[in-house]
Formats: C-alpha cells, structure tokens, sequence
C-alpha cells in the first residue's frame, strides 16, 4: 500500500501509510481517536496453555490472578523473572476450562516461549507456540465495533471491554475476536488463518468495510503514539529485564496475594525497601521534544533519570514523555528539565495516563 | 516532480534560491515526504555564521530528529517565524518555506551545488526507480 518500512524484530513492517491516502501518524493517531484505524499485528506471538493444570501453570509463570477469569475473559498481566523483573508483557486469554492463550510481543516470542516451556514442565499442560499459525488484526477507534459487526454473526454489543468471543468473520468460522488492544480506545483484535490469502483479503475487506467510518491504515509510527499516550508500556522501555513491577508502576496487575508465582519474593523484598526510581509522566513545557534515552535533570543540571518513551501525542497537541527519576523529585507537580541536544528544557511531571477516552454514553 | 529551477540542490535534500548577494535556504519536496508530518523546526538565531556543509538547525517529524546542513556558508539575516508555530507548512509547501535567508559569504560555493535536473536524477536513484 506505498507505507514507508521499517525493520522491528525481525519484521518488515509499515511506520506509516502514505499522505496521498489520507495516512500519515498523525492521521492515523486521529483516526483512532475519533473513528477507526487498522493494524497488522502479526508479528505478535501466540502462546497456548491447555491442559487439566493449565490454570496452574499459568498462575506460577503470570503475575495477575489468572483464577479470576471467566471463561471469555482477558486480563493485562506480565510474566517474570525470578528478581522480579520483566520476561514480558502479556495479555492472557481464558479460551475455555483449560485452555488460555498468551498473547506476547514480537522481539520476545522466541525467548517467551523457551521460558513458558522451561518453566511450566511441572505441570499437566500443553504448551504450543502458535505465533506463525495467526494473522492478527486489530481494529481499533470508537467506530471499531460498527465495522467489526458488519463483518460477523457474532452479537459484538454483548463483548464487554477484554472479554473475547467466537463467530464468523468474513465467512471465516469460529475466529476467535478480543475486544482488546494497545491504543487507549475501545476496540478489537482478530485472530485469522495466518494463509497469504486468507489475510489480504480479509485486510481489504475490513478496510473496505471501514470506509464509511474514516478507516485507514495504521502502521507502528501511530501504534507508538498511541499507546504512549495512554501509558501502555512498550518492552525494553517501560519494562525490561532490569526494571521490577514497582518502579514501573505496574503494582494494580501483581497480585501478591493469589497463589505463588515466580519473582513473587523478590518483589516482596523490593516492596518492603525504598525504591530508587520510579516511572513517571512528563510535558515539556519549554519548546522541544524529549525523545527515547534524552537524559532528565533536575533544575539545578543534575542528571536524575532517563526518559524511556518520548514523542509528540498528535491527539494532546503537546509534546508528552515517560520518564525513570528517583520518587521524591517524581511528585506530580514537580518540574525537571530534559536535555535536548545539549540543553535542558523544562518539563512538567504530570499525572498519566496522559490520555482517557471519554465513557460512551450508556 | 519537475523541482524549481530558479534554485540549486544539496545531497542532503536542502533548496537555495539566491537573490544578489543574500539566499533563502528550505528542504526539498523529497525531504518532506520522506520525514512524514513535521512538528519542529530548529533555526539558528540571527546573526549566527553558517559553514557550507556543516549542521546550522534540526527538522523534527513525530519520529524522528534530522540534520539541516548549510548549502552555503554566510550570516543569518532572517528566520521564518511561521515555522515555529506552523511547522506542517513545510509539509504543505516545502519549496515555498523558507528556513532561514542568509548574506553569502562566497557565491563560488554554490557552483558546487546540483542543479534542479541533477537533484531529480539524484532523487529517482535514492527512492530507487
């Protein structure tokens, strides 16, 4: 479609779509905002659990308390090391009594997936790498259920927000539908037979089917706005291998308290210390862009942190960033500056998520 | 695109349009397309002494920050205000937004610029036709 690549993990993949369509971040970032955008999320992986212990090993391996799934629900979780640290994040799947799916990023699914096998080999459970066996699309924007509905049998008003369910898609059976994403809308994710054929012309289909709603395609450029404006982590920035649960502020999907999990005592540990840092919002307020590894100071010129995520959000109009300072100058209130190409400007610790989409009216 | 040829050309997709001994510096329709929509524009301050060659400013687009490198060596005379608030325009019209005029140093420097149908040619061989 003319979109401008880039090479992610591994992936050739679309940054944006061109401005002679109508594309480009920033109205691919609109789009979803006001109406409906596409991605081709692929390059996610897919992990299968399936098996008389499956809750089990999931609940030893996932942070969130998987126990609490109905069948058909989703929940945000992330699986870690032993320090407590990021393996990755997640989006867990209960499909059936027995069966959940993980649904985890591209650059991690090798190194996932060895650790999902390594680590659940005590439990009665299948584990299957299904990540080159799905096309997956997301729709996403307010107008993500009306052109998704035109495309299935399945009642989509009846999927509540990270609930999934199953139905015909482009005369595709039984195709599993989540209605999550990673853009800080409402919106679904399709998971389809991974097929050439079957994926581009179910591709077109969609977008054909969007039409009417504004729909474009959006590549990893808006994918990036997005989620940053929303405060969704992206692995290897907010999380890593060297960042714990606390200091990224991710305590709300940790439960400590659910049946024992691995990095579950070093978190303990971690907890009951002071932590050094801590992940916080910020708004530059001085002319200037804070982008990925700017380094953050303190008024005085100091180097406190680092900015982990930093970018324009197209739909705030302000140039916004995520940020690692110590606690006590992370206050929301507080001002820092963000050396820019050898100058600090100032910025404004503000509370995130940056962005909320507005509750539909009932 | 058939580029004006009422200026000359760098390498590094920047304009110059010389009038006397004075020059008005932009980035080309090329440069535009490729950076995707533009949210910042860095320019030197009046009076500050460009090096043909070297960086004199930053054009930034959502994702990323790119070099603005001086066609010719001079002083700055003039700076586009309109660009701080409105840096899409160059998106919407690169060849009529100028970045900054400058007072040339030595006019000898453009003769080593491309000409309108040299840049064409250099662009068709960089997007690969």
């Amino acid at each position: 479609m003319g979109a401008k690549m880039v090479e992610f993990n591994g992936w050739d993949m679309p940054v944006e779509y061109p401005a002679a369509i109508g594309c480009g971040i920033i109205n691919e970032h609109m789009a979803v905002r006001t109406g409906v955008g596409i991605f081709d999320v692929s390059h996610m992986g897919d992990i299968r659990l399936a098996g008389p212990q499956a809750l089990a090993a999931v609940q030893h391996i996932s942070m969130n308390d998987a126990s609490k799934l109905a069948i058909g629900q989703a929940q945000y979780s992330a699986l870690l090391y032993p320090e407590g640290t990021f393996v990755d994040d997640v989006i867990v799947h209960r499909l059936a009594e027995d069966e959940y799916l993980l649904v985890i990023n591209a650059g991690t699914r090798e190194k996932d997936f060895s650790w999902v096998r390594e680590n659940t080999r005590q439990f009665d459970c299948a584990v299957e790498n299904l990540s080159d066996d799905f096309t997956q699309i997301a729709i996403q924007g307010p107008k993500a259920v009306n052109l998704l509905q035109k495309l299935t049998d399945a009642d989509l008003n009846a999927v509540k927000f990270y609930w999934v369910t199953r139905g015909n898609l482009c005369g595709l059976p039984n195709i599993l539908m989540g209605r999550t994403g990673y853009t800080a809308e409402d919106g679904f994710e399709v998971y389809i037979p991974a097929d050439e054929a079957t994926s581009a012309r179910v591709w077109y289909e969609v977008l054909a089917a969007g039409k009417e709603f504004g729909a474009v395609p959006c590549g990893l450029g808006a994918r990036n706005t997005l989620r940053l404006e929303g405060r969704l982590p992206l692995y290897g920035h907010e999380i890593s291998d060297t960042i714990n649960v606390w200091e990224a502020g991710l305590d709300r999907f940790c439960k400590m308290e659910k049946t024992a999990f691995i990095g579950r005592a070093a978190l303990g540990k971690a907890r009951a210390a002071d932590l050094k840092r801590t992940l916080v919002g910020l708004e530059m307020t001085e002319r200037g862009i804070a982008r990925d590894g700017y380094k953050v100071l303190d008024n005085g010129g100091r180097e406190i942190g680092y900015v982990t995520s930093g970018s324009p959000a197209p739909f705030l109009k302000k140039n916004i960033a995520l940020a690692y300072v110590p606690p006590e100058l992370g206050a929301v209130g507080s001002t820092v500056k963000v050396e820019i190409r050898g100058q600090g400007t100032a910025a404004l610790v503000v509370p995130t998520p940056f962005y909320k989409r507005p509750k539909k009216a009932a | 695109m058939a580029y004006p040829t009422d200026r000359k050309y760098t390498k590094e997709h920047e304009w110059i349009q010389v009038n006397g001994n004075s020059a008005a510096i932009g980035i080309t329709d090329y440069a535009q397309q490729s950076l995707g929509d533009i949210v910042f524009v860095e320019t030197p301050k009046v009076g500050t002494e460009l090096v043909a060659g070297k960086t004199f400013g930053t054009v930034e687009s959502v994702k990323a920050v790119s070099d603005l490198f001086a066609p010719a060596s001079g002083t700055v005379t003039e700076v586009n205000g309109a660009l701080a608030t409105s840096p899409e325009n160059v998106n919407k019209d690169a060849h009529g937004s100028w970045m900054v005029k400058i007072r040339l140093k030595n006019t000898a420097e453009l003769n080593a610029l491309l000409s309108a149908a040299d840049y064409e040619k250099f662009v068709a061989e960089e997007a690969g036709h």
